[in-house]
């Protein structure tokens, strides 16, 4: 099946497959989405069969890992469904919903994903058409863009699999976490935050994160010097370089010397042992 | 399917797959989805129903846990939203504990959208009954605790809907203890003259309520005193009055009830406010009419929306109209000789005012005339009927200028007609085009443009009085975040839902009355205190609360305290421990998942919709059959 994929999709243009249909896969929140999704069956509201829907309580649970994973499981697109902003059974959830569906689409960017293939929807409980609508154009956009490479492309799964593990580090978790919190209500000292300035460091360390998941994804794999890593990365060595010092002072990678001069670096596995 | 990492029994699942008639039945093979769910992992039963819901079906599911030993059930049929409670009763019945349910939908969401496509529908059921069956898998027996509730309750502000609140709730008897900041209590009706549509003065209207709260033995009153910490959550409050010269006192309550009013904007900088003299703002006035202290008046100005609706603050603040029309009225009734000394013929009057019978005894002929009238009243009809006797004016000429005027309702309709029999003229003035206070020669003026003749005039008075907005209280921040509830943007306490849930903060056990939640009058003011004080008498007299069984757990060895939690948390419902690691306070929590996924450690965990039991659904959609 995989190997059907990976011819199907290496020309530039993607011939629509007979045989292959997307994989959609939809977080819905219970109160908002969830029921307007149920009026759109009540309504008999007809739409494509691709989508498998999935009931959380508040969109606000749906943690960007969740979704960097299931796009890492080889789903084709993912849809987020939620109640319309202030609406939210609890108040403030889909407001970080948002800003969680920037992060996704900011690391769904840096691991060459279509961010087509990520849609954030509100929908009220009285807005069935509106669900059929939302899934036929979104359904239909994603057999556009064609089967998700991530089942028939390794690159592309340890680009995916470092966007998740990036998603779920510190750095980028409390920066989103408080994104929400720091724009509607300022900083600890009660002063503004600047959103434009935000936006920029949130940009900044969803890459540095990206980068340095990657590094140890593909290092995980097999032993990689910083100039074959810049290489398959695309990304400067002395930016490598910069990573990998962090990484090793955090014990993340250990360097090995297998042939002559130049040094490979390893990811040390969970648990510590080389 | 994802590896079994932590199931340490294995599970025993039970499948019952719905046709709901011909629902369900008519476009999906119900037969083919249920041989398909027989061979899913760990499902040890398979079986369809005509209708699971029946009492059939039901007794199905009960049998087939006892006759299969099946410690998880999987219903596929309707919605979750109409339905799982059913099912979930069922398993109960039957011992299966009620979080080892899980529902899936293929009507709503598989036969009533893909009615023409008989095949693929019967394969997306297939699919959506393995990820039940994938959910089901990881799910784990939940209890839901309850907690006890003291049954005594705060009430912070001691004016009209502080004290209505308390009395109704001593009145049920619980215990309350009420707390003022002021000397006395009285609120802001203590400032007033008279009041609206009575000729009772303000005092008069109040001080019954006051002798109330005063007589009630189950009130305890603090004055002179603020509420100083507190700790605690719905049932559990320990909360910490302070009180000038004496020692705070600790209290237990269950409740608490905010009802801390508010203060008429200062309008600093406005109309000529401070600079010209005879420049006051409606509160002042009525401050002046009760020192008797009104200059001697023949013409008088107001200015609506002093300071509101987008010049200092944005909203309209619902009561100035009527206060305005109020006073309009008082002064050209020379209410209680409240223009001192004038014309004789003015005092006689007021004489006749004082010796009219109650105007709520009078208000229903009053009523049916002016209505009357109104009907296809032509301005000539309005002038003979104002010298029939209706306008006892004063002499004194009255002028509202006003952006459009908010006299809603019946009765505030009928005093508006009122005003204008009593030749209050009323002048509109938009807002990009304010009147103008300024002095001439040492008199006071005011300058408009008259928008119905367009041009600009000028206005010789005695006097301007501004209709200024009410704002919040300038401490009321310190008492939101004691509460840990929300202020709106305009500054007032902001209650859990407009329309639906007016007088609860989103955090239970915490509700809100009066003008602290946004402008009101007193009729509005004591019917939210009822309300509130009604709500609040829920968990009181239940004597316990349910706690939610979908709640957030923190993994205490993987919480680093870094407080991103604390902050995202809409509820307040997580807090620092004593080792600076995040608790859940599991009566407050409503299981939203927000800390679960915002948590920079992973240390939180959501029951029942875990990580785990999430992504093992999600994924399961994927696999290729
Ligand atoms: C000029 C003017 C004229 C008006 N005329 C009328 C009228 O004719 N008819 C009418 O129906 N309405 C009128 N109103 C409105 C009326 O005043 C309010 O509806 C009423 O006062 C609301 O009552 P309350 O209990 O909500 O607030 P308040 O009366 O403001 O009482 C709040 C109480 O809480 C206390 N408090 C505040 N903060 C704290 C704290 N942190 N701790 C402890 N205690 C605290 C305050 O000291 C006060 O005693 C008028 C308002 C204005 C401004
Ligand atoms: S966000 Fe996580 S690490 Fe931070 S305090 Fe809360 S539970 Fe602890
Ligand atoms: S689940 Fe929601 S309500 Fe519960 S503690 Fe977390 S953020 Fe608060
Ligand atoms: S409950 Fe629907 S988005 Fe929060």
């Amino acid at each position: 099946m995989a190997q059907k994929h990976h011819t199907a999709h290496h020309g530039k243009k993607h011939e629509p497959d007979k045989e292959w249909e997307p994989k959609i896969v939809g977080f819905l929140c219970n109160w908002c989405s969830y029921a307007g999704a149920d009026l759109c069956g009540v309504s008999r509201f007809q739409y494509p069969t691709n989508i498998r829907l999935v009931r959380v309580m508040c969109s606000t649970r749906v943690s960007p890992h969740l979704v960097l994973d299931v796009f890492e499981a080889g789903a084709d697109g993912i849809l987020i469904g939620g109640c319309h902003l202030n609406d939210c059974h609890y108040m403030t959830g889909n407001f970080h919903t948002e800003k969680r569906v920037e992060l996704m689409k900011r690391l769904l960017k840096e691991a060459g994903i279509d961010e087509g293939r990520l849609r954030l929807e509100w929908v009220s409980a009285s807005e069935g058409e509106k669900f059929s609508k939302v899934v036929t154009e979104f359904t239909e956009g994603i057999q556009k863009l064609g089967p998700s490479k991530v089942r028939s492309d390794d690159m592309m799964k340890a680009k995916v699999s470092a966007a998740d593990d990036a998603s779920q580090t510190f750095r980028l978790k409390a920066l989103v976490g408080k994104e929400f919190n720091l724009l509607s209500k300022g900083n600890a000292y009660g002063e503004e935050v600047d959103a434009e300035k935000l936006t920029g460091v949130i940009d900044v360390a969803t890459q540095d994160e990206f980068e340095r998941a990657l590094i140890l994804e593909l290092a995980r794999i097999r032993p990689m010097s910083v100039k074959q890593l810049g290489m398959v990365m695309d990304v400067p060595t002395d930016k490598i370089l910069r990573h990998i010092v962090l990484l090793r002072q955090n014990s993340k990678i250990a360097m090995e010397h297998p042939e002559g001069f130049t040094p490979v670096y390893k990811t040390i596995a969970i648990g510590g042992e080389q | 399917m994802p590896e079994d990492t932590n199931i340490e029994k294995k599970p025993r699942i039970g499948v019952f797959i719905c046709h709901c008639g011909s629902n369900i039945g008519g476009f999906v093979d119900v037969k083919a989805v249920t041989e398909y769910a027989s061979t899913l992992p760990d499902v040890v039963y398979a079986t369809d129903n005509l209708y699971t819901c029946a009492e059939d079906g039901l007794n199905n599911i009960k049998e087939s846990i006892k006759e299969h030993n099946l410690d998880r059930v999987v219903v596929s049929s309707c919605t979750p939203r109409t339905h799982a409670p059913l099912f979930q009763r069922t398993c109960e019945a039957a011992g299966v504990n009620k979080y080892m349910f899980t529902f899936v939908n293929i009507r709503e969401h598989c036969s009533w959208v893909h009615m023409k496509e008989k095949e693929k529908a019967t394969q997306k059921a297939k699919d959506l009954v393995r990820m039940g069956v994938a959910r089901a898998r990881f799910l784990e027996p939940q209890e839901e605790t309850k907690i006890d509730v003291t049954p005594a309750a705060l009430v912070v502000g001691g004016g009209v809907a502080g004290m209505t609140a308390a009395l109704s709730l001593a009145n049920m008897g619980f215990p309350v203890h009420l707390v003022e900041k002021e000397k006395e209590l009285g609120g802001f009706v203590k400032n007033l003259h008279g009041l609206m549509m009575t000729k009772k003065s303000a005092n008069e209207a109040i001080q019954p309520l006051i002798d109330k709260v005063n007589a009630q033995k189950n009130i305890t009153q603090y004055v002179n005193s603020h509420v100083a910490t507190v700790e605690g959550f719905i049932g559990n409050y320990d909360v910490s009055i302070g009180t000038e010269g004496s020692e705070s006192k600790e209290v237990k309550v269950g409740a608490i009830i905010v009802a801390t009013g508010a203060i008429p904007l200062v309008p600093e900088g406005l109309f000529g406010y401070k600079e010209h003299p005879n420049v006051v703002t409606s509160m002042e006035f009525e401050e002046l009419c009760n020192k008797k202290e009104i200059p001697k008046l023949k013409s008088v100005a107001f200015i609506q929306c002093a300071g509101a609706r987008g010049q200092k603050v944005s909203y309209c603040s619902r009561i100035c109209c009527n206060v305005a029309i109020k006073t309009a009225i008082n002064i050209a009734e020379n209410r209680d000789n409240m223009l001192g000394a004038t014309e004789e013929k003015a005092e006689a009057e007021a004489g006749q005012v004082v010796e009219e019978p109650a105007a709520e005894m009078k208000a229903e002929d009053e009523g049916l005339e002016r209505r009357r009238r109104r009907r296809g009243r032509g301005r000539r009809e309005a002038d003979e009927a104002a010298d029939e006797g209706g306008a006892p004016s004063s002499g004194v000429e009255i002028t509202v200028f006003n952006r459009d005027v908010m006299a809603y309702g019946v009765e505030h309709e009928l005093e508006f007609n009122k005003a204008r029999e009593k030749r209050v003229k009323f002048i509109r003035y938009l807002p990009d085009n304010l009147p103008k206070v300024s002095t001439k020669d040492g008199k006071l003026e005011v300058g408009y443009f008259h928008e119905t003749l367009k041009m600009e005039r000028t206005m010789p008075v005695d006097m301007v009085i501004l209709s200024t907005p009410l704002v919040s209280q300038p401490d009321a921040a310190t008492l939101s975040q004691l509460l840990k509830v929300p202020l709106g943007q305009d500054g007032f306490f902001q209650e859990a839902h407009v329309k639906l849930r007016p007088v609860d903060f989103a955090t239970d056990g915490v509700y809100v009355c009066g003008t602290c939640r946004g402008p009101a009058d007193i009729a509005e003011a004591a019917s939210q205190a009822s309300a509130a004080a009604s709500r609040a008498a829920i968990p009181l007299a239940n004597g316990y609360v349910q706690a939610e069984a979908l709640t957030s757990r923190v993994d205490e060895t993987k919480c680093t305290g870094c407080g991103t939690c604390v902050e995202v948390c809409p509820y307040g419902a997580l807090r620092k421990n004593d080792d600076g690691i995040s608790e859940v306070i599991v009566a407050a929590c409503k299981g939203c998942g927000c800390c679960g996924a915002t948590c920079p450690e992973g240390a939180i965990t959501m029951t029942h919709y875990t990580d785990q039991q999430l992504l093992a659904e999600a994924k399961a959609a994927l696999e290729e059959v």
